[in-house]
């Protein structure tokens, strides 16, 4: 390989990309509104529950039990409800997902038996929100049992705590606000890249053939090795600055919590970038039109790293059959690997695997582009 | 001779075949190309004549055959081949986007012509072709003439052996194409063996050999000067008279005439000698009814050539 020319095509390949103004804009305008699309369009917190209540009691203990509901950001309470029927009406019409119906011999059983019990109805036609609500409710009530249960420690003594409701307490680490975004945004940076990188390339030769200007090209000494590795080495400087901004806005706008090392994150990203540039190569060399180009290159990264990167499914939900096939998806490893860095400030150490996977997949990929090349018109 | 190994040749193609599917491009072609030689490639478009410079040029494989270029087997080793031909492709395919400068600047990279004569290069590419103050403007922007000479400029700056130009002037005002042909005389005066295609006749007569192509096939090979005398054996006489469809039918049954053929308005007559000819056909004519014809001798152009042989190769296909 001579890099004299490798460097004639940089120059040649950069001034061009200089000179095509509206498509360098593009090229760096992309990856911004594609951040905050995608990082507004998809949030997975359910907050403010709409709940109604129904205390058959009305005590005071009733009472401070429906206080807490109200005072839990997860849930909005809406209606006050005096009858079974109009606990139907309201979930009928959608007035609420979830109601709280206190029995009318609430406090009385707890007092006597130090055990008592609530009823919840739920509209469960969106079955995800309303299993999320009944785990909302138990932590309200698991919360308010946990007052209840010091009050009667204080009261009767020892012998009463004994007999107190137990309550499994979940320690949240790594994103201890269960905040979704600080998941989601990490994977919408994968999805970005993945996109942005291979459009980037996937016109790269179709349009030295459309041109006419390939003919000229292949006529010359150059080859295959160092024309790709001169084409990509500018487009990898434009991905290189489009990955700083969706990774800044990830962190300043979105205010993911950063816990990782810089140098873990520029090598990660790095390889991917590596990997979805000569995937948008490999396809350029394929396709003669730019157009199509441009359209395959937008299904081989767009639909694996959407569906099967983990990015909106979690892959351990997925059938069995489908989950060997997500070990083939390279998105996934950047996509991992973004997540540890970010939320658990992992290193290059615990992340080898998705490091090795990467390198062999930028190593295997850019062979096959290098050799898809052919320099001839037959 | 092909096959016998002269230092002087510098392209030399021997039974060379190219078929696309069931169609014959290239069928069974086999020339020489000495030293500073100017070789033309004179036939119809889609006679064969870009495919066989692809193939020396190593962008088109042979079907079978073989094909040397300055003294390396083209099929076996393409990419040294490339470091010694330069090749101006039929359709213009440098990059509009660029200027001149750059245009010259990537190719330079491209062949690798030293760093410390780059800027030398490019200046006396620059001179002689004619783009001395267009340096910074984009390609995009020049006028055919100007486009094409830089491509031939792009075409030499590493100074190749052997130069390949398809229908380098196709498109291109009168004046610019004499002006490009000056350029290539000089380069073959430099010892540059030039294979050059074209369709226009006139040019044919610039270059020292022509090879004759028509479908697919070599028809003749020689000087402008052998052609027309191969092709035209005997005396051309140009006949001008009235009643010219009359005329032909006339003169085809005239005793000691060959054949006839109608340019424009006027008729080419080929006789065996020429003594008592030229009075013999007025006397003809006049005896059928045509009064007044002018009869003169005429040279023989590569046109008249042309039609011969290609008619001649066809009939007999």
């Amino acid at each position: 390989m001579k890099l004299r020319r490798v460097r004639a095509v940089v120059v040649k390949e950069g001034l061009q990309i200089w000179r095509d103004r509206r498509s360098l804009i593009i090229a760096l305008l992309m990856p911004f509104m594609q951040m905050l699309l995608l990082g507004y369009g998809v949030n997975l917190d359910i907050k403010h529950v709409a709940v109604c209540t129904f205390d058959r009691e009305n005590s005071q203990t009733s009472q401070s039990l429906l206080k807490h509901f109200q005072a839990s950001s997860y849930f909005a309470v809406k209606h006050v409800l005096d009858s079974y029927k109009s606990v139907t009406t309201a979930l009928d019409r959608g007035d609420c997902v979830i109601t709280i119906v206190i029995p009318p011999d609430f406090s009385e059983r707890l007092r006597d038996s130090g055990q008592s019990s609530i009823q919840a109805i739920l509209d469960a036609t969106d079955d995800n929100t309303a299993a999320v609500a009944t785990g909302y409710a138990q932590s309200v009530v698991s919360g308010f049992s946990d007052e209840v249960q010091l009050q009667f420690s204080g009261i009767g003594g020892a012998s009463v705590a004994a007999a107190a409701p137990l309550s499994l307490e979940a320690r949240v680490w790594y994103n201890e606000d269960l905040d979704s975004r600080n998941f989601i945004i990490p994977g919408v940076v994968a999805v970005v890249m993945a996109l942005v990188g291979s459009q980037l390339t996937s016109l790269t030769i179709s349009r030295e053939w459309e041109r006419g200007t390939m003919e000229l090209l292949v006529s010359t000494p150059i080859t295959s090795m160092e024309l790709m590795i001169g084409k990509l080495l500018p487009y990898f400087a434009i991905g290189m600055l489009d990955a700083t901004f969706c990774l800044g806005i990830a962190v300043w706008w979105f205010g993911v919590p950063f816990r990782g090392s810089l140098a873990t994150l520029t090598l990660v990203t790095v390889l991917f970038l590596i990997v979805v540039l000569s995937i948008g190569y490999l396809v350029s060399v394929t396709i003669r039109t730019q157009l199509g180009a441009s359209q395959i290159a937008l299904i081989l990264t767009m639909l694996p790293t959407m569906m099967l990167s983990g990015y909106t499914f979690p892959i351990d939900q997925m059938p069995d059959f489908i989950r060997p096939v997500t070990y083939l998806v390279y998105s996934r490893y950047y996509l991992t690997a973004l997540k540890s860095i970010f939320l658990k400030g992992s290193g290059v150490v615990d992340l080898w695997f998705p490091i090795l996977i990467m390198l062999l997949y930028a190593a295997a990929v850019g062979t096959w582009a290098a050799r898809a090349f052919r320099k001839s018109l037959d | 001779m092909p096959g016998e190994r002269q230092p002087d040749i510098q392209i030399s193609v021997d039974h060379l075949i190219k078929r696309f599917g069931a169609f014959i491009a290239v069928n069974d072609v086999t020339f020489d190309v000495r030293r500073g030689e100017i070789m033309g490639f004179l036939g119809p478009n889609g006679a064969g004549k870009s495919t066989i410079i692809r193939m020396l040029c190593g962008l088109l494989r042979p079907t079978s055959g073989r094909a040397m270029v300055a003294g390396v087997d083209v099929a076996l080793n393409p990419e040294r081949v490339r470091q010694s031909i330069g090749y101006m492709s039929q359709k213009f395919s440098l990059y509009g986007d660029l200027t001149v400068a750059e245009n010259l600047r990537f190719f330079g990279g491209i062949y690798r012509v030293p760093q410390k004569e780059i800027a030398e290069r490019i200046l006396s590419v620059v001179e002689m072709a004619g783009l001395a103050g267009r340096e910074d403007s984009l390609v995009s922007t020049l006028a055919g003439g100007w486009k094409q000479r830089l491509a031939l400029g792009c075409a030499i700056l590493h100074r190749p052996p052997v130069l390949f130009l398809d229908e380098p002037t196709s498109g291109v005002d009168p004046i610019s194409r004499r002006r490009f042909w000056e350029l290539i005389h000089e380069l073959s005066d430099d010892g540059v063996s030039v294979l050059v295609s074209t369709h226009y006749m006139d040019e044919a007569e610039y270059c020292n050999r022509i090879a004759m192509i028509d479908q697919g096939k070599l028809v003749a090979l020689g000087t402008p000067a052998e052609l027309k005398n191969r092709a035209l054996p005997g005396t051309l006489l140009l006949v001008e008279c009235d009643e010219i469809g009359h005329a032909i039918e006339l003169l085809g049954s005239a005793p000691g005439v060959r054949d006839v053929a109608a340019f424009g308005n006027t008729l080419h007559v080929l006789v065996d000698r020429e003594a008592g000819q030229t009075d013999r056909l007025i006397a003809w004519l006049a005896a059928h009814g045509i009064a007044g014809a002018r009869v003169r001798p005429i040279e023989p152009s590569l046109e008249d050539a042309f039609v011969q042989l290609v008619t001649g190769n066809r009939e007999a296909a």
